[in-house]
């Protein structure tokens, strides 16, 4: 589907001398980066900035009886000490539900909490002061009653009745519930020949991106505006939820978002602490600023997953899978997030288990309950690695008891790749995967032979390696009905807005924003092979609501494929009028014209007759000398959204071969591979290293990430120091292949490729270990996969 | 509140004289006196890196170092390398190779790629690995960033890609 008509000229596009598309080139402005001379908003200064600290609670469930700030109103610099009620003068409450979710609730939750805390971290009162060190002096002096109340913490214990409610106005800790039943599961599994289950655990991380949450908040009382500076992944969300909370007009709101010290959905999110940067600029009227410490980013950051997920799968000896079952129990902390919800990734698991798979036969029960924990929201790959490691964990449990290969076992039931269209057992549809493709090329890639011959070989000298294979679907290109439908207000399209300046350069603001996944040099790429011009001619705005066009912004996979197709469509539009004005200067037809390295050229011969610094100069300067009546329109804006499949599905499948010490429980990832499928891809290094990134995510996941919560619901390793993320010495080189499916929603084709490595990457891996653990009859359906769980199940500690 | 306490160093080449508390670190004190904002501040507990620089030669972690134990001493930044030319050709490593995606991380390895390199020009991707392993990055995986160090390794000491 594309919104313009197809320029026949335009199909060769991809031949022509400055066609990026496909290529690998280096991403413009990384010399700003290098040099340490970005723009992150931990770097933003401005006149009469003050900071702010928040006073967190220490308690993970409290009401709170007072607040003495007396003691820290006195301090040097202290500017302000605000409460809860008093900041809530200038910011209402909000509550994080989505229509279309039926049945979710939550309670309201203010930008500083008001007589009652609902988890450790949660902030209490705001201390500002023309320095942080000020502001964490003075913070020190506010002294907080509180009367400690029970915490739930445990997310089964949450649903029973015994088990304090922690809002009363909801009734219980139960915020959503989905259940879907699709085929004839019952009689699947009696007419099964094996039929196995398990549980299937898996901790609660966070996303640790290097840079903090940070915020500038800025109130003009004299232009009643307010710019915020914030590293976001959805700056015009940022901007309607500001204005909206603010008793503001969207226009009032301007939103920046220069540099961006890792985003991973973590920070496609609006925090109560921003939204009370926001409120406390407003009311002290003087810019603010908050830059998370480590502890804090630990303590209030969305944390991720926290599942516990009982599966089932039947299955015949020939290998056919007959159905599958889950019920899946998920702890999002005390409120549903603001405004994306807490629900959709208990959703998303409901969707996507059994997703690669032929069988019609799915049942599936989510829940999703309140904890005295800290916000548990989407992050990277939302609900892709549960439903990946539940669904692939169970077919390998099942190949396992009827004896048969797990590749084998996936080739017998993994959705032909000429049976598209088709629907999932969830009932989402795919336009076009690739299933059959991607696992024979990964087989080929790795070996996997000579794999299986060396594990044996190894196995014989007590060595004990494993070979993990994960297929998995990926949920790209989202439109509305991912939030627009449940009535959130988060934009689905994106725009790009394209212009000729006048010395014949081209400046391109786009909606999407960049967060490294390389979004600029993706949109100039296109833009210049579009248009005929060079990269270097390119310049690309991005991050700011002032000075882009309205759209969603870059999360979810869909920067290439909804803002890619944007500027695609509208660099067309941009390339006709610049041709149509070309004619009437060369007195010729635009069909009998092109654009070739930066000039307008004849097209049978290739031959230059105009500079585009040349026309400009005349359209610009000189348009006295052009026919009467012709106004050229050297800018063209163009919109996109994918209308016809809700989503772009992409497919791909991972393997991981590593190495198990049994005596110390200790994994040695040895090789990891994928082959994924996003149909066009725009630039190869880009795509691999998106690629690469999001698997180290999952590894880091399977391995090594938990946020470790005692009984009375503490962080215990809110640092760096104990909570351990990958590090370069531990990390295997990965290896990635593409097959290519491009989607025909867009003339680009392009989909997501950002959440592919973090879907699969943990499946591979524990797979990977059971399959090293076989020998001892050991099978481990945790994670992270700790040398404590190894041990576990081998039974030696 | 205890008193400043005078200093004088030279970073990136020039002479710098400040009063200083004794509690400021050395990465606050580069990013908010001299606003050389290239220094990075991830943790602010010493295990990240991002906040990497040279002083007196050696790699610090800036955000473990006070200000006031600089007196003396020569400090270089990743805006005082980038400028002198001595890291171009690793940073062009980095950016034919997308070694960094948003880049926080990307000053702190730098300087860590530049000391390894200065210690052993001839290291192999698991000394690479391990070198590095004190710098966090939460984007690349890491694998772009040991084929640029690898790749300028080898093009420094003359050998082949």
């Amino acid at each position: 589907m594309t919104s313009e008509q197809p320029n026949p000229e335009m199909l060769s596009a991809l031949d022509r001398p400055n066609s990026y598309i496909g290529k690998t080139v280096p991403r413009p402005n990384l010399d700003r980066l290098m040099q340490g001379r970005g723009l992150y908003v931990s770097d933003v200064e401005l006149p009469r900035m003050a900071h702010v600290v928040f006073v967190r609670s220490p308690h993970a469930h409290a009401r709170i009886v007072g607040i003495d700030a007396s003691p820290a109103k006195q301090m040097p610099g202290v500017i302000a000490v605000v409460s809860g009620s008093e900041l809530a003068a200038v910011i209402t409450p909000w509550i994080g539900v989505l229509s279309h979710l039926k049945g979710l609730k939550s309670a309201p939750q203010s930008a500083i909490a008001i007589d009652h805390v609902c988890w450790q971290g949660e902030a209490v009162a705001a201390v500002v002061a023309n320095s942080r060190a000020q502001a964490e002096d003075a913070a020190e002096l506010v002294s907080v009653e509180y009367q400690e109340l029970d915490a739930v913490t445990d997310m089964r214990a949450a649903l029973d009745p015994a088990t304090a409610v922690i809002h009363a106005s909801l009734g219980d800790n139960l915020a959503f519930e989905r259940n879907h039943d699709a085929g004839a599961v019952d009689q699947a599994f009696a007419e099964s020949d094996e039929v196995v289950d398990a549980e299937f655990i898996f901790g609660r991380h966070t996303g640790v991106t290097l840079e903090p949450r940070a915020v500038v908040a800025d109130w003009n009382a004299a232009e009643a505006r307010l710019t915020i500076y914030q590293g976001t992944q959805a700056p015009h969300m940022v901007q309607n939820i500001a204005a909206l909370h603010l008793g503001l007009k969207e226009s009032q709101v301007r939103v920046v978002c220069k540099d961006v010290g890792g985003s991973f959905g973590i920070k496609v999110h609006i925090y109560a602490d921003e939204m009370a940067t926001y409120a406390l600029s407003r009311l002290l009227r003087r810019p603010v600023k908050f830059v998370a410490d480590r502890v804090e980013s630990f303590n209030t950051d969305i944390h991720a997953r926290d599942h516990r997920c009982k599966g089932k799968i039947g299955v015949k000896r020939d290998g056919t899978i007959t159905a599958f079952e889950i019920d899946d129990l998920t702890g999002i902390g005390p409120y549903s997030m603001y405004p994306r919800t807490s629900a959709i990734e208990a959703n998303q698991v409901v969707n996507l288990v059994g997703g690669p798979y032929v069988t019609r036969n799915y049942r599936a029960r989510a829940r999703v309950v309140f904890q005295n924990k800290n916000v548990m929201c989407q992050y990277r790959a939302v609900g892709h690695p549960i439903a990946c490691s539940v669904t692939e964990g169970l077919v390998d449990l099942a190949a396992m008891k009827i004896g048969m290969d797990p590749v084998e076992i996936r080739r017998r039931n993994l959705i032909a790749d000429n049976a598209y269209p088709c629907a999932s057992p969830s009932g989402l549809r795919f336009e076009q995967l690739s299933h059959h493709a991607a696992l024979s090329k990964l087989v080929q890639m790795m070996d996997y032979e000579a794999l299986r011959a060396e594990q044996s070989t190894l196995r014989a000298r007590n060595i004990y390696r494993g070979i993990g294979v994960a297929s998995f679907i990926e949920v790209t290109n989202p439109s509305a009905a991912f939030y627009g439908v449940g009535g959130a207000k988060i934009s689905s399209q994106d725009g790009v807005a394209v212009r000729l300046d006048a010395q014949g350069s081209v400046i391109c603001q786009t909606s999407i924003t960049e967060q490294g996944q390389g979004s600029e040099s993706l949109t100039a790429q296109i833009v210049g092979s579009v248009l005929g011009v060079s990269m270097d001619r390119v310049r690309v705005i991005l991050g700011d609501t002032d000075n882009t066009p309205y759209g969603g912004g870059t999360w979810a996979s869909r920067g290439a494929g909804i803002g890619g197709e944007a500027a695609l469509q509208a660099t067309k539009v941009l390339r006709k009028n610049i041709l149509d004005v070309a004619a009437a200067i060369l007195q010729s037809t635009a069909g009998e014209l092109d654009i070739v390295n930066n000039a307008v050229v004849t097209v049978v011969d290739g031959a230059p007759r105009i500079e585009l610094s040349e026309l400009a100069r005349i359209v610009y300067f000189r348009p006295d000398t052009l026919p009467p009546g012709m106004q050229p329109e050297l800018m063209a804006t163009r919109h996109f959204v994918p209308r016809e499949y809700p989503f772009a599905f992409t497919n791909g499948v991972q393997a991981s071969w590593l190495e198990v010490d049994i005596d110390t429980g200790f994994v040695k990832l040895l090789k990891h591979w994928v082959v994924e499928d996003c149909g066009t891809i725009i630039n190869p290094q880009l795509v691999d290293e998106q690629i690469r990134g999001g698997v180290v995510q999952g590894l880091g996941a399977a391995l090594f990430e938990k946020c470790v919560y005692d009984e009375r619901g503490q962080l215990t390793n809110a640092n760096m120091a104990d909570y351990l993320v990958p590090m370069s010495g531990e990390m295997p080189d990965i290896d990635v292949g593409h097959v290519v499916s491009p989607t025909l929603e867009s003339e680009l084709g392009a989909k997501g490729a950002g959440e592919a490595g973090t879907a699969g990457a943990a499946a591979a891996v524990t797979n990977a270990i059971n399959d090293a653990l076989k020998p001892f009859g050991a099978v481990i359906t945790e994670i992270p996969l700790t040398p404590q769980v190894i041990l576990t199940a081998l039974r030696r500690i | 509140m205890t008193a400043t306490v005078a200093i004088s160093l030279s970073v990136n080449g020039e002479l710098v004289e400040a009063s200083v508390l004794p509690r400021l670190n050395l990465a606050d004190f580069l990013r908010e006196h001299l606003k050389l904002t290239g220094t990075h501040l991830g943790c602010e507990h010493g295990v990240c890196g991002a906040c990497t620089v040279r002083v007196n030669g050696d790699i610090v972690r800036s955000c473990l170092m006070l200000a006031v134990q600089t007196d003396n001493a020569k400090v270089e930044t990743i805006e005082g390398l980038s400028d002198s030319g001595e890291i171009a050709d690793l940073q062009s490593a980095f950016r034919e190779r997308n070694a960094l995606q948003c880049g926080f991380c990307t000053p702190g390895m730098l300087m860590a790629a530049q000391d390894l390199l200065q210690q052993s020009p001839t290291p192999d991707r698991e000394q690479i690995r391990e070198h590095l392993s004190g710098n966090y990055c939460r984007c690349t995986g890491y694998q772009a960033i040991v084929d640029a160090v690898e790749t300028t390794a080898r093009a420094r000491t003359g050998r082949l890609p």
